[in-house]
C-alpha cells in the first residue's frame, strides 16, 4: 500500500484567494452565481504526483477538481484535465448534512492519473440560497510515495507456534539472564533520569575508597 | 461513498480492532484460546484452525460478532477529523452545547451556595450504616426536599433549541416559508413520509405487529399459529444470542415474556460478574458520599414516578439505579466516541456524569417492569441512556437528536396537516410547545406502559428515535378534528392531556402508510 498521510507531509503550495464568480457587472448588487474557483499553485519546477487531497468543507455542495499536468518526457505544453467532477459533499445543498465535514479524495477516486501535476483548480458549487457563504478550508495535497515492501500482518495466534530455539552457547552467559539484567539496568537509568538533581555528587569516601554502590539514588 | 470501498472497509476493520483490543472480551477470548490447548483435538500442526473452530463451537465467535456489531453502531471515522468533530461536526452546535452545559453547572453551583449545601460531602459513619441497612427501601425516607428545585425543566431546554441559529444561514430571504411557521430555525435534513415508508417498511399495514394482531379479533386458530410462530422465532433468537437478529425481530414488537431478554441482547447488556462488581462499587460510592445531585434525584422521583399510577411501586428501584448512575464515570468513557458530551463536572475530585432534570427518572421507570435484579436493571438502563436517551437532552445535529426530532415533527405537521398547523398558529399555539414534553421523555409517563414498551421496541429495532417524532405527529393527526375546534392554548392542552388510551402502533401505521400523498 502507498504511504499514508501519517507518514508523509503535505506539499507546500500557495493558494490564491478564492474567486467567487459573479453574474452581471463586477460592481454593485450582483447575484451570487453559487460558483467559486480556488487555484492551487504547486511549487514551480517541481511537478507533484498526488496521493490524495484533503480538506475541510464549509457549506460547499459540490466540488470539481481539475489538474494541469505536464508530461516531463514529451515537449508538449501542459494540459488541463478533470480529475473529479461534481463530487457531492453535502447530501442536500439546503441542509446541514456534510456541511462542515472533513474529506479525502484519493488518487484511486480520480478519473485520471494525478501525476506530474503543476497546478490544481478546485471549482466549488453551492446552488442553494440558504447560505451566506461557502468555501473549503485547510486544503492539503499529499504526494505519492513509493510503496513499502510487503509486510506480513502478524497474527497473535501465530505467536503460539513459535518454537524455542536454543543456539549453541559455549562459554557464553545465558541470554535470558543477560537480557533481564540489561532490563534492570535500563530501568535504573530511567529512574535516575527522572530524579536528576543539580547537587554535586561529591566524593563518597568510605574508608578511603570510592564505592559506586554508595551513590545516593534519591 | 467518499473513499474507495476497499480502503474504507480496511480502515473500519482497523478501527474496530483498535477498540476491541485490550477489552475484557479480548482477554476472555485469549484465555479461552490458551485453555483449549489442553484439549486433545487441538493439534499443533493445525493449531490456528483448531483454535478457531473451538472458539466457534463454544460460542465465543458469536460473542465476538456481537461485540463487533455493537462497535459498528458507532460512527465511522475519517483519519483527518479531530475527536470533537466526530462527536458533532457543526461548530455552532458544539458551542451551543458547551454553553448550555456551563449554564446548567452554574445553576447547580448557585443552588449549592444559596442553600448552603456542599456539592459533595462524605457521610458520617452512622449515616453510612443506616443507608446500607435501608438500601432496599429508600422510598420510606421522607427527607425535607422543599428547598431543592430541579436544575432545569424541559421547557427551559426548548427555549435554548428555539434560539439556535446557524451563523452562515441566510434568513433574510423568504426562501422557505415553512421555516417561519415553526419554532426550529436550523436547517437539518429530516425525512418525510415517502422516505419513512421505505425505512420503516416492517410497520406496513399488511405486516403483523405484536400488540395488534395478537388480539382477540382474529380467529383463535390463526391467532395461536401466528403467536406461536413469533414466539418460536424469538425463542430461537434468544437461544442463539444473536444481537442483529434480535434487533431485526424487535421491529415488529417483542412478545411480553421475551422482551427483557431480547432487549438485553440488542443492547449487549450482560450481567456478568464484572458488571455486578461495577454496580456494587457504585453502590459503595453512594453510601460513602452524599452528592447535592442526590437530593435532586430524590425530588425528581418523588415528584414524577412516585405520583404515577403505573410506576410508584418501583420507587426504591429508581433510587438504586439513579443514585449509582449519577456517579458512573464509565458512562463518560462512551461519550468519547458518541456525540455530545453530557453535562458533567468535577465535584471535589469526583466526576458526576449526568445532572438530572425534571422528569429524568421517567427514563428508568418503564424498565422496572422488565428487570427486577438491580444490577441487570442498571446495566440495561445505562445502555439505553448512552445509546438513545442522552440525545433527548443534548444539542446536536444527529438524526436522533432532539433538535432533529423537533424539526421533523414540525415538518410532518406542516406538510400533511397544514390546515391544523395554520389554525393552531392563528390561535397563538405552537404545536411543538405541546409535543416537546412527550418527545423529551420518549413518551414515558404519557402512554400506558404496554404501549410505551411497544414504542421502545421500535426504538431499539430501528436504532433510532425517529418513531418518537412520528408518533407525536400521529397523535396530532388522530386528534385533529378536536384540535380544529379549539380556540385557546388551554383547550388545546386539554385535548392532548390524556394519551393513556392511545394504541401506539395503529396510529403510527395509519400516519405513515395511509396518509394521502
Amino acid at each position: 500500500m502507498s504511504g499514508t498521510p501519517d507518514d508523509t507531509k503535505p506539499v507546500n503550495f500557495t493558494v490564491k484567494a478564492p474567486v467567487y464568480l459573479q453574474i452581471g457587472d463586477a460592481k454593485a448588487d450582483t447575484a451570487h452565481s453559487g460558483v467559486c474557483v480556488v487555484d492551487v499553485n504547486l511549487p514551480f519546477g517541481k511537478p507533484v504526483n498526488i496521493e490524495e487531497v484533503t480538506f475541510k468543507n464549509y457549506y460547499t455542495a459540490y466540488v470539481t477538481v481539475r489538474l494541469l499536468r505536464r508530461n516531463p518526457k514529451q515537449e508538449a505544453p501542459a494540459k488541463w484535465c478533470t480529475a473529479v467532477r461534481d463530487l457531492p459533499l453535502m447530501d442536500n445543498p439546503h441542509t446541514e448534512g456534510g456541511s462542515q465535514d472533513y474529506y479525502t479524495i484519493h488518487r484511486t477516486q480520480m478519473q485520471v492519473e494525478p501525476d506530474h501535476v503543476v497546478c490544481a483548480r478546485l471549482i466549488l458549487r453551492q446552488p442553494s440560497l440558504a447560505w451566506l457563504t461557502f468555501s473549503l478550508e485547510d486544503i492539503k495535497i499529499f504526494p505519492h510515495t513509493e510503496p513499502d515492501p510487503e509486510k506480513e500482518v502478524s497474527d497473535w495466534l501465530s505467536d503460539l507456534t513459535l518454537t524455542d530455539q536454543h543456539p549453541d552457547l559455549e562459554g557464553l552467559p545465558d541470554p535470558q539472564t543477560v537480557s533481564s539484567s540489561i532490563q534492570q539496568m535500563w530501568a535504573l537509568t530511567e529512574v535516575m533520569q527522572t530524579n536528576q538533581t543539580t547537587a554535586s555528587i561529591g566524593r563518597f569516601d568510605v574508608d578511603g575508597c570510592y564505592d559506586i554502590s554508595l551513590l545516593s539514588l534519591t | 461513498m467518499r473513499m474507495d470501498e476497499g480502503i474504507e472497509l480496511s480502515l473500519t476493520i482497523a478501527q474496530i480492532i483498535q477498540r476491541l483490543r485490550g477489552s475484557h472480551l479480548h482477554s476472555q477470548i485469549e484465555r479461552q484460546a490458551k485453555e483449549c490447548l489442553h484439549q486433545p483435538d487441538v493439534k499443533l500442526e493445525s493449531l490456528k484452525e483448531d483454535v478457531r473452530s473451538f472458539l466457534k463451537t463454544s460460542g465465543w465467535e458469536r460473542k465476538l460478532q456481537n461485540a463487533v456489531y455493537r462497535e459498528l453502531q458507532l460512527p465511522p471515522r475519517h483519519p483527518p477529523a479531530p475527536p470533537e468533530h466526530l462527536k458533532e461536526p457543526l461548530v455552532y452546535m458544539r458551542k451551543a452545547q458547551a454553553s448550555w452545559e456551563k449554564r446548567v453547572l452554574k445553576s447547580l453551583n448557585s443552588m449549592s451556595t444559596e442553600l448552603g449545601v456542599p456539592l459533595a460531602h462524605m457521610r458520617p459513619a452512622a449515616e453510612q450504616k443506616e443507608l446500607t441497612n435501608k438500601w432496599n427501601e429508600m422510598g420510606t425516607d421522607e427527607p425535607d426536599l422543599s428547598r431543592f428545585r430541579p436544575v432545569y425543566a424541559p421547557k427551559d431546554f426548548l427555549e435554548v433549541l428555539i434560539g439556535l441559529r446557524n451563523p452562515n444561514h441566510d434568513s433574510s430571504e423568504d426562501i422557505s416559508v415553512r421555516s417561519h411557521w415553526g419554532l426550529i430555525q436550523v436547517p437539518l435534513n429530516v425525512r418525510d413520509i415517502p422516505h419513512l415508508r421505505e425505512a420503516y417498511s416492517e410497520l406496513n399495514l399488511t405486516s403483523g405487529q405484536m400488540g395488534i394482531d395478537d388480539h382477540a379479533l382474529i380467529h383463535p386458530a390463526v391467532l395461536c399459529t401466528h403467536s406461536l410462530f413469533c414466539l418460536h422465532v424469538s425463542c430461537v433468537v434468544v437461544m442463539e444470542e444473536d444481537s442483529a437478529a434480535a434487533q431485526q425481530y424487535s421491529r415488529q414488537g417483542c412478545p411480553t415474556g421475551l422482551r427483557a431478554d431480547l432487549w438485553a441482547l440488542i443492547l449487549n447488556a450482560t450481567n456478568q460478574p464484572q458488571d455486578v462488581m461495577h454496580y456494587e462499587q457504585l453502590k459503595a460510592g453512594v453510601i460513602q458520599h452524599n452528592l447535592l445531585v442526590d437530593n435532586l434525584i430524590y425530588k425528581d422521583v418523588k415528584l414524577t414516578a412516585s405520583n404515577d399510577d403505573y410506576y410508584f411501586v418501583f420507587e426504591d428501584f429508581l433510587y438504586q439505579v439513579l443514585l449509582c448512575f449519577s456517579r458512573d464515570t464509565a458512562v463518560l468513557e462512551h461519550f468519547k466516541y458518541n456525540s455530545a458530551t453530557p453535562p458533567k463536572s468535577y465535584i471535589q475530585g469526583e466526576i458526576i456524569s449526568v445532572i438530572p432534570f425534571h422528569g429524568f427518572s421517567m427514563y428508568v421507570a418503564p424498565l422496572c417492569f422488565l428487570y427486577n435484579e438491580p444490577s441487570k436493571l442498571y446495566n440495561v438502563f445505562r445502555e439505553m441512556y448512552i445509546r438513545y436517551f442522552f440525545r433527548l437532552h443534548s444539542i446536536s445535529s444527529h438524526p436522533s437528536g432532539i433538535l432533529s426530532l423537533c424539526l421533523q415533527f414540525e415538518r410532518l405537521l406542516q406538510t400533511h396537516l397544514p390546515q391544523l398547523f395554520y389554525h393552531l398558529r392563528q390561535i397563538g399555539v405552537q404545536p411543538l410547545r405541546l409535543a416537546f414534553k412527550w418527545m423529551v421523555r420518549a413518551f414515558s409517563g404519557y402512554l400506558s406502559t404496554d404501549q410505551l414498551l411497544l414504542l421502545w421496541d421500535r426504538i431499539l429495532g430501528y436504532d433510532s428515535l425517529e418513531v418518537v417524532a412520528v408518533l407525536a405527529a400521529a397523535v396530532f393527526a388522530f386528534r385533529a378534528e378536536n384540535l380544529m375546534e379549539v380556540t385557546s392554548l388551554a383547550s388545546a392542552e386539554a385535548v392532548l392531556a390524556d394519551l393513556s388510551t392511545l394504541k401506539v402502533m395503529p396510529l403510527i401505521q395509519v400516519f405513515l402508510f395511509a396518509t394521502a400523498m
